[in-house]
């Protein structure tokens, strides 16, 4: 199996569009991982009919028992995330700061407790084009990147017989993004032509590099400005990163999202035929690299 | 009055906004910009300015070989698996460590103390009279990008006006960005896309009692689904961009509407006294 991620370093760069076309447009078998688990938009496209459900639990939450606590404060001076909060002598823990250390526990074994909790759910669906796992964060919940390496999980285990695992990912270059290209065989980044897609490009082929998977760019929306995509081009020759397409902007795009399909199967229109020609040169790429493993 | 702009899906604008508001008000009063996407801090490439930077630190167990007696009680105390117990030695892998401290406390043989480890820069800049920038950067394959966060907060935290531009996403980055605002501005996008991660920021912000208005930017006038979403509710539409190739192309090269065409200056004043309504603190 050959493990491909899409991701962009800046957000909303079509990562989404891409993954979903890429899912209808690459031949052989296929299982799917939707890792931007904070905003998973994939299903949006794919339309999964869910098959079941997970519960995901990453850190624990301390919880302080009302009735033995004798409002001491020890606790409170030695958590470092400020989770602990008095009111007019009550302690309680703040659920969004708290990380599941066990600090106060140690300090006041006799009130305080960690507790499991349930801060998302893994979903696992069937899709046109295969297994899609996929899954919902608790707005606000924290341990993005475990989930991500729990979805990766599901979606290899019982696949292993599929010719490529894709995964759409996440934006920026921390612990999801980490947790997404950590184990994968390739990289397809999404990248515009500005000044910030440029800037951000940079950054997440910086973190790429400490991972080592092979890297594809394409560049989206290029013809909104056609001399920094050009910049961005020559910048891809020199870090010796082949560069698989560019696609125009283009009405269809949005179209096709608002009617809930990949726009390669919207009919024709000068972004599926972009996305059509640079899928083509991805499946070559993975043929070269399935054959030298 | 701190503010916020945040959007649950990547690349809708929130920069975009952050920017033009920032770049508006500083010529009025004074304004402080804080750049908390740290995973993929932009805004410094809006105004370029000489920066003053220093790193960010966070502390992380070193054992002390020479009293460690390999008991592992650190290794089993640690919930991040962070530490783990060899028969002759510990191992500490620093990407898991959250920094607890909790390893120090547990040590019976006093065999650990904290040392500071770089995550992460903070940068400060003054790009034009009346606006101070800060922002932080998180070292690239680092993955906190919270201690980077909560830095960049602390040195504005006694700036009066202070404008957070925040990741994308619903998960801690954003709650760290958003904790002790008074108000925020989400950014959406008239697609589905948009709409599903405005629900998701719209309930993270719900959740944390932080009043919020919405932004449409891009607009290509189809917006009913955004504009149903906002009147069920209860949410405010504080302003609308429309989709234009020349507001594209402004942003693409780094300048900022306001400062390329001064007439959208009067929309983002507009924005801030509608911020401040939200808020509570008035005009």
């Amino acid at each position: 199996m050959i493990r491909l991620a899409v991701i962009s370093g800046k957000g909303g760069t079509g990562k989404t569009m891409v993954t979903a076309a890429l899912a209808h447009l690459l031949k052989g078998s296929v299982v799917l991982a939707d890792c931007d688990v904070d905003a998973a938009n994939l299903e949006l496209l794919l339309h999964p009919r869910l098959i079941r459900t997970d519960p995901f639990s990453g850190s624990k939450l301390a919880v302080i028992d009302p009735a033995a606590c004798t409002q001491c404060g020890e606790c409170k001076k030695y958590c470092r995330f400020d989770a602990i909060e008095s009111n007019g002598g009550t302690f309680r823990i703040s659920p969004l700061r708290c990380e599941g250390c066990g600090v106060c526990v140690h300090i006041c074994p006799a009130a305080i407790s960690l507790q499991p909790r349930q801060t998302g759910e893994i979903r696992s669906s069937a899709t046109d084009r295969g297994h899609l796992v996929h899954a919902a964060l608790v707005p606000g919940a924290g341990n993005s990147g475990l989930l991500v390496h729990a979805v990766k999980k599901t979606a290899m285990e019982g696949n292993e017989q599929c010719d490529l695992l894709l995964i759409d990912g996440p934006p920026g270059t921390g612990c999801p993004l980490i947790s997404t290209i950590s184990g994968t065989d390739a990289v397809l980044i999404v990248t515009e032509p500005s000044v910030s897609g440029i800037h951000d490009l940079e950054r997440v082929v910086a973190v790429c590099r400490q991972f080592r998977p092979r890297m594809y760019i394409i560049i989206n929306r290029f013809d909104l400005d056609t001399t920094r995509a050009d910049a961005i081009e020559t910048w891809c020759r020199t870090q010796g990163i082949p560069l698989l397409g560019r696609i125009p902007f283009d009405p269809a795009v949005i179209d096709a999202v608002r009617a809930g399909i990949p726009v390669t199967t919207a009919g024709p229109s000068p972004a599926a035929k972009a996305i059509q020609t640079l899928a083509a040169k991805l499946e070559q790429e993975l043929t070269d690299l399935g054959r030298k493993r | 009055m701190k503010l916020a702009v945040a959007s649950g899906k990547g690349g809708t604008g929130k920069s975009m906004v952050a920017a033009n508001l920032a770049f508006t008000l500083a010529g009025t009063e004074p304004v402080t910009l804080v750049d908390c996407d740290v995973e993929e801090p932009d805004l410094h490439l809006f105004f370029p300015a000489a920066a003053v930077t220093s790193d960010v630190t966070v502390p992380v167990p070193v054992i002390d070989e020479t009293k460690c007696q390999h008991c592992g009680l650190c290794a089993d105390f640690c919930q991040y698996g962070a530490l783990a117990a060899l028969p002759d030695r510990i191992l500490f892998f620093p990407e898991l460590c959250h920094s607890c401290g909790g390893c120090r406390l547990v040590c019976p043989n006093d065999a650990i103390h904290e040392e500071p480890r770089r995550v992460g820069t903070l940068s400060m800049a003054d790009p034009q009279p009346g606006l101070k920038l800060i922002w932080g950067t998180l070292d690239t394959g680092s993955p906190h990008a919270v201690p980077v966060i909560r830095e960049a907060k602390k040195a504005a935290a006694n700036a009066p006006v202070v404008i957070y531009d925040t990741a994308p996403g619903t998960s801690c980055p954003v709650v760290e960005a958003l904790d002790g605002c008074d108000t925020c501005i989400l950014v959406t996008e008239s697609t589905p896309f948009g709409l599903h991660d405005l629900q998701l920021a719209a309930d993270v912000a719900a959740r944390m009692d932080i009043p919020a208005g919405i932004v449409i930017n891009r607009s290509d006038g189809k917006d009913e689904m955004t504009l149903r979403f906002c009147a069920d509710h209860d949410l405010d539409v504080l302003m609308t961009i429309p989709f234009s190739r020349e507001i594209a192309a402004i942003q693409s090269r780094g300048d900022l509407l306001c400062r390329a065409r001064p007439e959208w200056q009067k929309d983002f004043c507009s924005l801030f006294i509608k911020c401040k309504t939200l808020a509570g603190v008035g005009p």
